[in-house]
């Protein structure tokens, strides 16, 4: 549903609230280019962010392009989701000192105060789900919870969805509908680029009232409502959350796993750019003195051999099971599990798969 | 079982006990009886060279112990021997065996009988051999 | 005035306990069970000490610069203070903690998981089908039980192992078989010729058992082959499948539904499990590699 005000700026306005930020010690991260792709970094100045470009994405397929544009937000998303920032690939969780007869225990780092530059409608519901996942069961990550806190959203809609994008489908975009501190438009009108911003929060009130802009007018709320509804017209991949979850729970014993798994190299690439896988192992590190040791998190994937080991040897042992658990519980005992889907449409595990595997031809299969 | 097979199979049968220790049967004797355990333990056993008896089952009160009476060439597969006071109803094999031959449905009923059991058995046989205990190497 | 986003809520709560720092206990006593099986008594080095612990809960538990593993816990006797843990020595982390002696420090977080629904089977006959180690978990069930025996009907304790070599709990089930409430019976796979017990499958057991199908509810931990048939033992004597339990076991890592290790199915065998009722796990027991 559309917000019935929004603020107005150009660019300015988006430097000032930059510099206003530097000045509150926000850590600042946003979308940057490096080795070619739209990858996500510390912003240092406002100029890092990427600018001019845009991305194609196919089935295995990713590449970026500088475009005569001079947007910020006109590509969809990039191999990396702003999940590595709130529940990191790599965490130190405590650190040991002693011997077996005596040892104290030391907690790891604490999360930094960050603000989210242009996160997208997808991976704004992915955040949603994470806390979910780690905040509303009967245990807290106390990590998250802190980075959570302090942490501020600029969300920005989505101009231009890939060709791999299905966040109509998955009802989770292109507009960002709320979980935000501000809520940021790129409109590409005649006279050049400019802004509308919508505010989410008490935070992103006080943070707008500082920049003293002017109102959007009528005719550019109409123009971001057009550009949301082009956005969302342009997404051909299809299906229903709700049904592909009853689908799934009825083709555990499908055919299509053993194709699919013919296919699957079990790389774990799609859970890696997933925004909302949350697997992680645990690894001890001991120094060669053996007095001092620390206890790693890290993140893990599904597709791993010894995910599922037990005494005896692993459950699931074939890339055809690995792969099925992949699905099924990203689309269907999510549900269960949370309450929701745990798949976005952000189309990341179809672009990044090294053999196109693509999730929503898979549903087809499956209804076969 | 219809009343005229119960009082068949009944006038077949007489009741045994066993001391602890005491052979029903050994491995080879010939398979005479059907042994219907009303209570006690019996251990199917084989002798082991140099590992002495070895129990393969325990049969208890309302289990039955030997079905080779009805299988050719009617020879005791194992030791039979109670391991407590043991009493039992025992079936004269010979006389089931000739009577099966003549009146087919009770030879079918003691043959659908006999082959449950022994599914039975062949299963949990299949499972101690799984091992299912011992950590897999 | 804009409403506080949705994560509001979040800032609101008060920050919890990091669930991953472990409390440190002291191990106060061993016991070597078998070859290969270990009992550790563990009392709480300082003041802190992990939440009381149920039969059928576990800990995870930390050896000094090796690593966590999830264990059971094994007898409640004591008072809660002191933990008592057994553990197979099966992996690089158990071999540590079978190694420990009296005096060393372990870290421990917990408790854990479901526990055996003890208040459901109250003025029931109870059915308890151990094999192997799963007689670990189970131990707590039956002293909870024989703690408030006037609470229940008829206790069957069906014991597979895999040879006489394997038994553990001695002790116990010396008391056990001397206890005239208790039908204890034990059987195992494998016989050596001073075996003088029950050969065959714990499953057989039943037979010997005493109980009133329809007012009794069954206890089953062993491999999952084992309980399995234990299960359908159970029902193919008439006890209603929803008062059939069982303890899963999945690789657990955190314990707290946060790592995704110890998926099967729909559940996280770490927080919905380690105890489920037949009924929830009944489709997925049959489903290769879930």
């Amino acid at each position: 549903m559309a917000k019935h005000h929004a603020f107005r700026t150009d660019i300015k306005g988006l430097i000032s609230l930059f510099s206003q930020l530097s000045g509150q010690g926000y850590s600042q991260i946003g979308p940057l280019v490096r080795d070619g792709a739209i990858m996500l970094g510390e912003i240092q100045s406002f100029d890092d962010l990427a600018q001019g470009y845009t991305d194609e994405q196919a089935q295995g397929h990713y590449r970026i392009k500088p475009i005569p544009n001079k947007g910020l937000f006109q590509y969809a998303v990039g191999p990396q989701s702003f999940k590595q920032y709130l529940h990191p690939p790599r965490r130190k969780l405590w650190s040991t000192n002693g011997t077996n007869q005596n040892f104290t225990v030391e907690t790891g780092d604490k999360p930094q105060k960050m603000v989210f530059w242009g996160v997208r409608s997808c991976d704004l519901e992915a955040i949603k789900i994470l806390d979910r996942v780690f905040l509303e069961g009967a245990f807290v990550n106390k990590w998250y919870q802190q980075a959570r806190e302090q942490l501020l959203i600029i969300a920005a809609s989505c101009p231009l969805p890939s060709a791999n994008c299905f966040c109509t489908s998955t009802h989770t975009g292109p507009k960002p509908e709320s979980g935000f501190d501000l809520g940021v438009h790129e409109i590409s009108g005649n006279n050049g680029i400019y802004y509308l911003i919508e505010t989410g929060s008490q935070k992103g009130e006080k943070l707008i009232k500082k920049l003293q802009l002017q109102w959007a007018s009528a005719e550019e709320l109409e123009s971001m409502e057009r550009m949301i509804e082009k956005a969302a017209s342009s997404m051909k991949k299809r299906f229903e959350p709700t049904e592909a979850a009853e689908l799934l729970k009825k083709t555990l014993e499908h055919k299509y796993w053993d194709e699919v798994g013919n296919r699957c190299l079990s790389c774990a690439n799609c859970t890696m750019v997933c925004p909302t896988c949350f697997c992680t192992s645990t690894e001890d590190i001991t120094d060669i003195t053996g007095e001092h040791s620390e206890r790693w998190l890290r993140w893990d994937s599904c597709f791993n051999g010894d995910f599922s080991y037990i005494q005896g040897g692993k459950v699931r042992g074939s890339t055809p099971a690995r792969y099925r658990q992949w699905m099924t519980h990203k689309l269907s005992y999510w549900y269960h599990q949370f309450g929701t889907s745990g798949c976005v449409g952000c189309g990341r595990c179809v672009t990044w798969c090294p053999v196109g595997i693509d999730i929503t031809e898979g549903l087809e299969e499956l209804a076969r | 079982m219809t009343p005229e097979m119960l009082e068949f199979i009944a006038g077949c049968g007489k009741n045994m006990h066993f001391k602890p220790g005491e052979f029903l049967g050994k491995k080879g004797d010939p398979a005479d009886y059907l042994y219907v355990i009303r209570e006690g333990n019996i251990a199917a056993q084989l002798l082991h060279p140099t590992r002495g008896s070895l129990t393969i089952r325990s049969l208890h009160g309302g289990e039955i112990a030997g079905f080779s009476w009805i299988i050719p060439p009617y020879r005791l597969q194992f030791d039979l021997c109670a391991v407590e006071h043991t009493s039992v109803i025992a079936l004269d094999g010979n006389c089931l065996r000739k009577k099966c031959e003549e009146d087919y449905k009770l030879g079918y009923f003691l043959m659908k009988h006999s082959a449950t059991e022994m599914i039975q058995r062949l299963v949990d046989t299949r499972i101690q051999l799984l091992d299912v205990y011992g950590a897999r190497v | 005035m804009a409403p506080e986003s949705d994560y509001a809520k979040v800032t609101q709560q008060t920050v919890q306990p990091d669930v991953w720092l472990p409390v440190l206990y002291t191990v106060q006593e061993r016991k070597a069970e078998n070859r290969g099986i270990v009992t550790l008594k563990l009392a709480p080095s300082e003041a802190e000490m992990i939440e009381s612990i149920e039969p059928g809960q576990f800990n995870m538990l930390y050896a000094f610069g090796i690593g966590e593993i999830p264990i059971s816990i094994s007898s409640l006797w004591n008072s809660q203070q002191q933990l008592i843990h057994t553990i197979q020595d099966v992996g690089t982390v158990s071999k540590a903690f079978c190694n420990l002696v009296v005096g060393d420090q372990v870290g421990v977080r917990g408790a854990f998981g479901t526990s055996w629904p003890l208040e459901e089977a109250k003025n029931k006959d109870i059915v308890i089908l151990a094999g192997g180690v799963g007689i670990v978990p189970l131990r707590p069930l039956i002293e909870r039980i024989l703690h408030d025996r006037n609470d229940y009907g008829k206790l069957n304790v069906l014991y597979g192992a895999r040879s006489s070599e394997n038994i553990i709990f001695h002790q116990d089930i010396i008391s056990w078989q001397a206890d005239p409430t208790l039908n204890f019976q034990i059987t195992v796979d494998h016989a050596y010729s001073n075996w003088r017990g029950n050969v065959g499958v714990v499953t057989r057991l039943i037979g010997n058992a005493n109980f009133d199908p329809r007012n009794t509810a069954a206890f089953i931990c062993g491999p999952e082959i084992m309980m399995n048939y234990a299960v359908h033992a159970c029902l193919d004597v008439d006890i209603p499948e929803d008062r059939v339990y069982l303890s899963m076991e999945r690789n657990m890592k955190c314990a707290t539904g946060f790592c995704g290790h110890c998926q099967f199915g729909p559940y996280f065998v770490c927080k919905d499990g380690a105890v489920f009722a037949y009924p929830q796990v009944k489709s997925y027991l049959n489903i290769a590699e879930l």
